[in-house]
């Protein structure tokens, strides 16, 4: 049995507000293991990117306790938005993460040249983030996530600000640079199809407050193609996924998306 | 704030000296003129362009007026150094720390509203008619719009890059230089591009009030001797003074702002 280079236990917190604190996690329990992705599945509001936040270092819990088996690690994030220095040009904004470590430029710079290429950039080098697409703009945040060699990939939803055509390349992109690179990946997302496409396993979180509430082995073959998302086996994992969350609460919930499998 | 919309507004549009700019100005220099020579006023009013240009010419090759505008470019720069240092400096802890602010809002926002004219006298009397007052003075003036763009720029640092940065593990130096100096460079060379021009008009403030060398000097001792057209001189070395100085900063932000234009599209 190998071990676990993530281990998550009885993690709560608690934001505080007028009336006796809002709680956003409540006991979230689950690991992750070496080179897996791992999709954490759940409705708008239920904590899973406050979860991702406490796992990157950029929140306390309140209680709890989350342990990297190797100490602190290296931790390569993604945002929703590509969250790229607009003073900087893509390769530069690529190196970041190794200037800070203080690579020396050159092998920096060699190192940006690759993950150019991997995630098909080339051509693109010095031109500044605000004549960059959508699409490409997220695929340089990608490339500055995995220049540093790191532990663990965080990805918060990062195709959310997509449009879904573009989304849907960038899910068969992302799965081909895991392919390539093996990292262990952890990612936010709240669509069903999204996870059932990338991960090997999915975790669902509960509404508000947040509780791992399914632990789903996705054993579909990879690599995963578009037409594998009207499979027999892949409708019955949608199936469990769905029933799972349940339905929404409340008319006008933007946890509708979570119903559509192909968004 | 979104940090990007912020950006477009700090941006200046850039123009270059056009046909349309010179036939201005020549039309204005013929107008001034034409008044001279036809409205009967005496030179002591208002003395001819030709005039001035030859007084110009006089008072750079005869007379002083390098030494004094070299004092009053010292005075302005030295100023513009002092009051901007100070200014990042203080600025940066207001924008970091929401207690520090509260102490030293009040006294900021009461300097600001001392009119600089009015103390300037009290400063040459406390500090001397040399040089001192004069910096001090050109400092005072330039500290309020740098110190008030600092924070500003300081403050419009994106959330997310600062959880980028912490997500990195960058330390607090990294965060400085590699974020929060860049991020903030935009809206502080808006401000230093003001200050550049007030640090002028303190400079000349001060001198006027009291001194024995310097253009506001210049300006005092022509006008007690009616020549209008040295204090014609002396203005206009002022004012390219402050234009070199605008330009100076403006060629700054060209150069260090380059990410800011669009190469594509």
């Amino acid at each position: 049995m190998i071990d676990p280079i993530l281990t998550v236990r009885d993690l709560t917190v608690t934001f505080p507000d007028d009336n006796g604190g809002l709680e956003a996690l409540d006991g979230a329990t689950f690991s992750v293991y070496p080179q897996e992705f791992v999709c954490l599945l759940g409705p708008s509001g239920s904590g899973k990117s406050t979860l991702l936040r406490i796992l990157a270092g950029l929140l306390a819990p309140t209680s709890g306790t989350f342990t990297y088996i190797a100490g602190p690690p290296r931790i390569g994030m993604v945002f929703q938005q590509a969250n790229l220095m607009p003073w900087r040009t893509v390769r530069e904004n690529i190196t970041l993460p190794l200037e800070l470590e203080g690579v020396p430029a050159l092998e920096a710079d060699r190192r940006a040249e690759d993950l150019i290429d991997l995630v098909g950039l080339q051509g693109f080098e010095h031109t500044w983030p605000r004549d960059l697409s959508g699409g490409m703009a997220q695929r340089v945040a990608i490339a500055r996530a995995l220049v540093h060699d790191p532990d663990i990939l965080l990805l918060d939803e990062p195709f959310g600000s997509l449009d879904a055509l573009t989304r849907e390349r960038m899910w068969a992109e992302l799965s081909h640079v895991w392919q390539v690179r093996r990292k262990t990946v952890l990612m936010v997302t709240h669509s069903i199809g999204e996870s059932l496409f990338l991960a090997d396993r999915v975790l669902v979180m509960s509404q508000r407050p947040g509780r791992i509430k399914l632990d789903l082995a996705v054993d579909l073959p990879r690599p995963r193609a578009d037409e594998m998302r009207y499979t027999a086996a892949f409708g019955k994992l949608a199936r469990q996924l769905k029933d799972a969350i349940g339905f929404p609460t409340g008319i006008g919930s933007d946890s509708r998306s979570v119903l559509d499998t192909r968004y | 704030m979104d940090l990007k919309a912020l950006l477009k507004t700090a941006r200046i549009p850039r123009r270059s000296p056009s046909w349309t700019m010179l036939v201005s100005l020549a039309a204005a220099l013929l107008a001034w003129e034409l008044v001279s020579r036809y409205a009967g006023l005496p030179a002591f009013i208002l003395p001819s362009p030709g005039w001035v240009v030859v007084r110009f010419w006089r008072a750079l090759t005869g007379g002083s007026l390098l030494l004094h505008t070299g004092v009053t470019l010292l005075e302005v720069l030295l100023g513009l150094l002092a009051g901007t240092a100070s200014a990042v400096g203080l600025g940066y802890a207001v924008a970091k720390s929401r207690l520090f602010e509260r102490l030293v809002a009040p006294y900021l926002v009461a300097t600001q509203a001392i009119p600089i004219v009015a103390i300037a006298p009290l400063l040459v009397i406390w500090f001397g008619p040399g040089m001192f007052s004069k910096v001090l003075i050109c400092a005072l003036i330039v500290f309020f719009p740098v110190l008030v763009n600092t924070v500003v720029g300081v403050r419009a640092v994106p959330r997310s890059l600062r959880d980028l940065m912490v997500s990195l593990r960058a330390r607090r130096g990294q965060i400085l230089g590699k974020l929060e100096v860049p991020a903030a460079l935009p809206i502080l060379l808006g401000g230093l591009r003001i200050g550049a021009t007030l640090s002028v008009i303190g400079a000349v403030v001060g001198e006027l009030v009291g001194a024995d060398r310097g253009l506001g000097f210049l300006i005092n001792a022509a006008r007690g001797q009616y020549d209008t057209a040295l204090v014609f001189v002396a203005v206009f070395v002022l004012i390219a003074l402050a234009l070199t100085l605008y330009g100076l900063v403006s060629f700054m932000e060209t150069k260090f702002l380059r990410w800011q234009e669009t190469n594509l599209k």
